[in-house]
């Protein structure tokens, strides 16, 4: 296989592609706006579409009417442009549309800045609009992880019946780093989807239809039932984490995407400096891979840095829960754009030493 | 090795472009890289800057507090970024925008007038090659051939600017003694 120097941005672009997406609709925001460039030229090469809606409402809404098709379809943005199509993706969870969701995440609140930052966990994880609804949430720490995941995404979309979002953040997406793109996939090759795509008609002639509208009480809550099975499911079987240099560690420091990947460099650090860190990055953010916690040796450490670019902390909620609260959290934080520098992990976990 | 380079000068200087081959010619050396861009609210004849890490091995962090090389292609990026440096660490200095000299002993400087040199080859857009060359003939971070690959591809398109950044190239490189 050969490697490529490529921009993480277009790196999800094409991981999409070959993938077997062939739409999008999008509309721009900063620092994702490759994407849509991308494939706004490369979708027309491989048969497939490409919409810049009149706004982030349709634009999700699209995608919704295109995937519920069962075509692999895709929309990505950023921060405020995903508060815009929370709707939408409340809906594409009521009504179990496989589909995949990018944030390439910068600063807030609101329009904040258009640098990188990780502000927007709690709205990813927990509650991404209103409804009580979660997506399975995948993120990316470099940009090969972004190709592969982005590529993967399409599959657990369409495995669970559920919308996949990939909560990536400015750094990946505009950074540049050698990647092994994953191989074409041939649309043959894709599963079936014939049991539930709306343009197929029921054996009795009959027109379906998807929503994630139940006209009863009981039909409604049945329908929250299923999707409640399915994220304990997630929860039992989907789980993932990198553990880096854990087996002997004393002193743990944890963090997912960019800041996952800039703690990874602070244990090389500490342990090219004698002492004994080590890493918890999770890759799964829905299902939180809380086994990774339940596997500390509580005995030995006693507390926890978290890495985030983030201000307030939020990831460090889930770490507080996972850890039930045995270790004593420390945050290395920063916010609005300010990138998380491996030294001040270094200086932190140090100041404890 | 993980060798860590910040590459900074005025936008136009064509910082983001050298930052960028240098990541493609270690892709082809067979080694991982990063490039990071500083983006965002950069204005004309302010200040560009790009990290890029080169490395054997999977690579943390794509930015670095504490740097490796520095190219400071104007005076403004000497001053802001010179403080930085690790022991042992290499800048190159574009000599003919930068007046200050490096105090530091345990840092190694090279001097490269690359405007002037550009401007004896007949255009000073070539002064960002002219470092390039300064940079891969200064650190050995990698063999010069990938670099000039990636020169023939990036920008080879009309034949006579392949043959003038060539030349800068190898000017660039003959300037560290």
């Amino acid at each position: 296989m050969s490697k490529e120097f490529i921009k993480g941005n277009e790196a999800i672009a094409e991981a999409a592609v070959r993938a077997g997406c062939r739409f999008f609709a999008g509309y721009p925001i900063t620092p994702q706006n490759d994407i849509p460039e991308y494939l706004s030229k490369r979708l027309f090469e491989v048969g497939g579409n490409f919409i810049q809606g009149e706004s982030e409402v349709a634009s999700v809404n699209m995608v919704f009417g295109v995937a519920a098709t069962g075509i692999r379809s895709m929309t990505s943005s950023s921060g405020p442009g995903l508060a815009l199509k929370a709707e939408g993706i409340s809906n594409l969870a009521g009504a179990r549309v496989p589909s995949v969701v990018v944030n390439v995440a910068r600063g807030g609140p609101a329009i904040g800045t258009i640098l990188t930052a990780q502000q927007d966990y709690l709205s990813a994880t927990k509650a991404p609009a209103p409804g009580g609804f979660k997506c399975f949430v995948l993120a990316p720490a470099t940009v090969q992880e972004a190709a592969d995941l982005v590529y993967e995404a399409f599959d657990i979309a369409d495995k669970y019946r559920t919308p996949v979002y990939v909560l990536a953040d400015g750094m990946t997406g505009n950074m540049m780093e050698v990647v092994e793109l994953p191989p074409m996939r041939e649309l043959s090759e894709l599963p079936s989807k014939d049991d539930w795509r709306v343009n197929k008609l029921e054996q009795d002639g009959n027109f379906r239809s998807i929503s994630s509208y139940s006209p009863t009480a009981e039909g409604l809550q049945e329908m929250n039932e299923a999707s409640e099975a399915m994220y304990q499911q997630w929860d039992k079987e989907e789980q993932r984490w990198e553990a880096f240099m854990m087996d002997d560690a004393e002193y743990v420091v944890t963090g997912y995407g960019s800041s996952g990947r800039i703690a990874k460099s602070a244990v090389k650090e500490l342990r090219a400096q004698g002492i004994k860190a080590g890493l918890i990055r999770p890759i799964t953010l829905v299902p939180f891979p809380k086994d990774a916690f339940d596997q500390i040796d509580y005995g030995r450490i006693k507390e926890i840095f978290v890495a985030e670019m983030s201000i307030p902390a939020q990831y460090a909620d889930d770490v507080r829960w996972a850890t039930k609260s045995k270790l004593e959290i420390i945050s290395v934080l920063t916010s609005g754009g300010v990138i998380l520098e491996t030294e001040a992990i270094v200086d932190a976990v140090k100041e404890r030493v | 090795m993980e060798k860590s380079l910040l590459i900074a000068g005025f936008g136009g200087q064509g910082i983001m472009l050298i930052g960028k081959m240098l990541g493609f010619a270690a892709s082809k050396a067979g080694m991982n890289a990063t490039f990071y861009p500083s983006y965002g609210a950069e204005q004309r004849g302010g200040t560009a800057n790009c990290t890029v890490i080169i490395g054997d091995d999977e690579i943390g962090s794509p930015v670095s507090r504490r740097l490796d090389t520095l190219i400071a292609m104007n005076e403004p990026s000497f001053v802001r970024f010179v403080d930085r440096m690790k022991k042992g660490g290499v800048v190159i200095v574009n000599s003919s925008l930068v007046q200050s000299k490096v105090e530091d002993k345990d840092v190694k400087a090279f001097y490269i007038p690359a405007n002037d040199l550009a401007q004896e080859l007949g255009s000073v857009q070539v002064a960002n090659i002219i470092v390039l060359g300064a940079y891969i003939a200064a650190t050995g971070i990698l063999d010069a051939e990938f670099a000039k690959q990636v020169i023939a591809e990036q920008l080879g398109r009309k034949p006579e600017m392949l043959e003038l950044n060539m030349q800068a190239f190898d000017k660039g490189m003959a300037a560290v003694k």
